[in-house]
């Protein structure tokens, strides 16, 4: 952080740091990056919405 | 309730209390009073996000809201997973690099002081209201349907939570709501085997007569914008409210800043994104299959008994007493029809089914009349009665139905819901005047010691403004919508001060500034002059603030006070 504050006050834009390994790897099976852990989290928020609009018209 | 209920329900609440303060006893660090245990698990985080958002109205009037109106509630709740997807890969990670206390540090560092300053005071204004109602709204009711005092209710619930959010910090209330959140979901899941055995049919029968009576429409596409839930309505407007209660709300913040890792944060996220729209459905069906029960069961005509009879009993009230009697032979008639229909549905005669399910639809509809013709009269005898019962629904089934330990148990589930998101909130006002106000401008320089005893003596100076407001809301009415519609009101600038801080990198701090207190006016303006649901007020203040800032910044030019942006550019 003070690196990056430096270089703004000096004028010059700051150099964009890599990301962290901790902001890359989930640690999870199956699901190794985040953008695959938000498209689980998306496709069980359907499924959810699925079941529940079943659900629905079973019982109408 | 028997003595074995009072056993249960202060073992657990005190015990957990008690157990808080000693584990966490002796932290005099700032990190660790005001962000938590540094070693939290995503499970830990995850619960304690669900523990804070979960307050004791979630537990009592959610299953209300399935027995009257059915599962459509759960739509409310469709915008979260998507909301908590974008706080997961923008907000957060910026949060956790610059290492802030409060929300509201990063706003001054993306911009100025003058507006982290203005994002703290309304958050501190509108949480601070509505800390007052976390107690006072399950009190009355709890109160009310028990026999207890509501002062004493009040000050004996916000005592215990004051205790140990000022003694253990941001560490005990994330310990304390992982055990609050086991005596709550042990209280339910029992409540609800109960209620599924106690049921004179069976759960698929059961279904049917809740599907016939238009208690399972869980999803509607329909682009009305009369109906008040919808799957747009839902996915549109709890997106925006998620986002901002989420992803700007330090009560919320506080529970996933802390941690291990920005992975755990974000896993414990991601728990709540999956689990919560499950979670709510449950609740809802538990309210639905209460509905069921009652159509064999004999309900009283008016759930908040303890209001019905104190004019019933009264010679004056003859006219109540004579409804009683009218709606028990409607009753009776009803559950006649509809162990007719369900019989027809299982022996598979369609036309059968199609004729009983008719006539037990018109006696449901001829019970419901004479329970309106109740309320009215209840209201005539008493204008000062709420007419709305529903929050009164499922304690009125756990009193009557519910085996003595079981009933202590849900009582602590309640108290435990009601304590969980309350300290919460008191952590996060103690924080926010700490670090927000007292650090930043009455006390630059001072050791973790000293500010960890401001920050105790906030959290209590906090806990006594809520108290004093519970205890001042006995009188007042529509209180709760007073709360929404202030909570309202400032949402929508709220978040967009954080919207513009991410995504509209060219604005700068004077723009953002003057652009928030200019939408906030006009909010306020539209609010006295307009006549429309103030659900609207918090997209048209975000619209608003996000508009104005594009156009001060347009005249305003290059803001040099905000060259920290460049820092927050380099952390993403």
């Amino acid at each position: 952080m003070k690196s990056t504050a430096a270089a703004s006050e000096s004028g010059r834009r700051a150099p964009v740091p890599a990301p962290p390994a901790e902001e890359k790897e989930t640690g999870l099976p199956m699901l190794h990056t985040w953008n695959g852990v938000y498209l689980a989290v998306f496709g069980c928020f359907l499924f959810w919405v699925s079941l529940l609009y079943l659900l629905s018209v079973s019982f109408l | 309730m028997n003595a074995l209920d009072f056993l249960v329900v202060i073992v657990s609440m005190v015990g957990i209390a008690a157990y808080g303060v000693w584990k966490t006893k002796g932290k005099r660090n700032l990190d660790g009073y005001l962000k938590g245990d540094p070693s939290m698990q995503w499970m830990g985080i995850g619960i304690s996000v669900m523990a804070t958002q979960a307050s004791a109205i979630t537990f009592i009037s959610t299953p209300g809201q399935g027995f009257d109106s059915g599962l459509g509630f759960v739509q409310n709740y469709f915008g979260m997973p998507l909301a908590l997807i974008l706080i997961s890969a923008v907000f957060l990670p910026v949060y956790r690099r610059l290492n802030v206390f409060t929300a509201y540090e990063f706003l001054g560092r993306r911009f100025n002081a003058r507006t982290r300053l203005l994002g703290a005071a309304l958050f501190l204004l509108q949480r601070g209201l509505a800390a007052g109602i976390t107690i006072y709204a399950p009190a009355i009711i709890l109160s009310t349907v028990l026999g207890w005092r509501l002062d004493l209710t009040i000050i004996l619930s916000g005592c215990v939570v004051i205790v140990y959010t000022v003694l253990g910090g941001s560490q005990a209330v994330s310990l304390t709501q992982k055990y609050q959140m086991a005596v709550i979901f042990g209280g339910m899941v029992l409540a609800f085997v109960i209620l599924v055995v106690k049921l004179p049919i069976g759960l698929t029968d059961a279904l049917t007569i809740a599907g016939g009576c238009n208690k399972l429409e869980a999803v509607d596409f329909s682009l009305n914008i009369q109906k008040r839930y919808t799957f747009w309505s839902g996915l549109l407007g709890g997106f925006f409210l998620s986002l901002s209660y989420f992803g700007t709300d330090q009560s919320q913040v506080q529970r996933y800043i802390t941690g291990a890792s920005l992975r755990e944060s974000r896993l414990g996220l991601m728990f709540n994104a999956v689990f919560k729209i499950p979670m709510q459905f449950l609740i809802l069906l538990l309210g639905v299959l209460v509905f069921v029960f009652f159509q064999f069961e004999a309900p009283p005509v008016f759930f908040n008994e303890a209001a019905w009879k104190a004019r019933s009993v009264r010679e004056s009230g003859s006219e109540l007493r004579a409804i009683e009697q009218e709606y028990a032979q409607a009753h009776e008639r009803k559950r006649e029809r509809m162990i007719a229909w369900v019989e027809a549905a299982r022996a598979g005669d369609a036309p059968a089914e199609a004729r009983a399910r008719e006539q037990a639809l018109e006696a449901l509809q001829r019970s419901a009349a004479i329970r309106e013709a109740g309320k009215a009269a209840l209201l005539k005898a008493a204008p000062q009665a709420s007419s709305n019962d529903a929050d009164y629904v499922f304690i009125a089934f756990v009193l009557k139905y519910l085996p003595h330990g079981v009933v202590g148990l849900l009582i602590a589930a309640f108290f435990a819901a009601a304590l969980s998101s309350k300290a919460a909130e008191l952590n996060a006002l103690g924080s926010t005047t700490t670090v927000d106000f007292y650090r930043h401008i009455v006390k630059k320089e001072a050791g973790d010691a000293h500010y960890v005893a401001a920050s105790k003596w906030f959290t209590f100076f906090w806990g006594l403004v809520a108290l004093a407001f519970a205890l001042f809301a006995n009188l007042a009415e529509n209180l709760i919508q007073a709360i929404n519609i202030i909570g309202s009101i400032f949402y929508g600038v709220v978040l967009a001060l954080f919207l513009v801080a991410f995504f509209l990198r060219r604005v700068g701090g004077r723009a953002v500034f003057w652009a928030a207190l200019g939408a906030q006016l006009l909010v306020f303006a539209l609010y006295f002059t307009l006549n429309i649901s103030y659900l609207w007020y918090n997209l048209i203040g975000c619209a608003a603030c996000v508009l104005f800032s594009l156009i001060l910044q347009a005249l305003f030019g290059p803001d040099p006070e905000s060259s920290s942006r460049e820092a927050i550019q380099g952390c993403r």
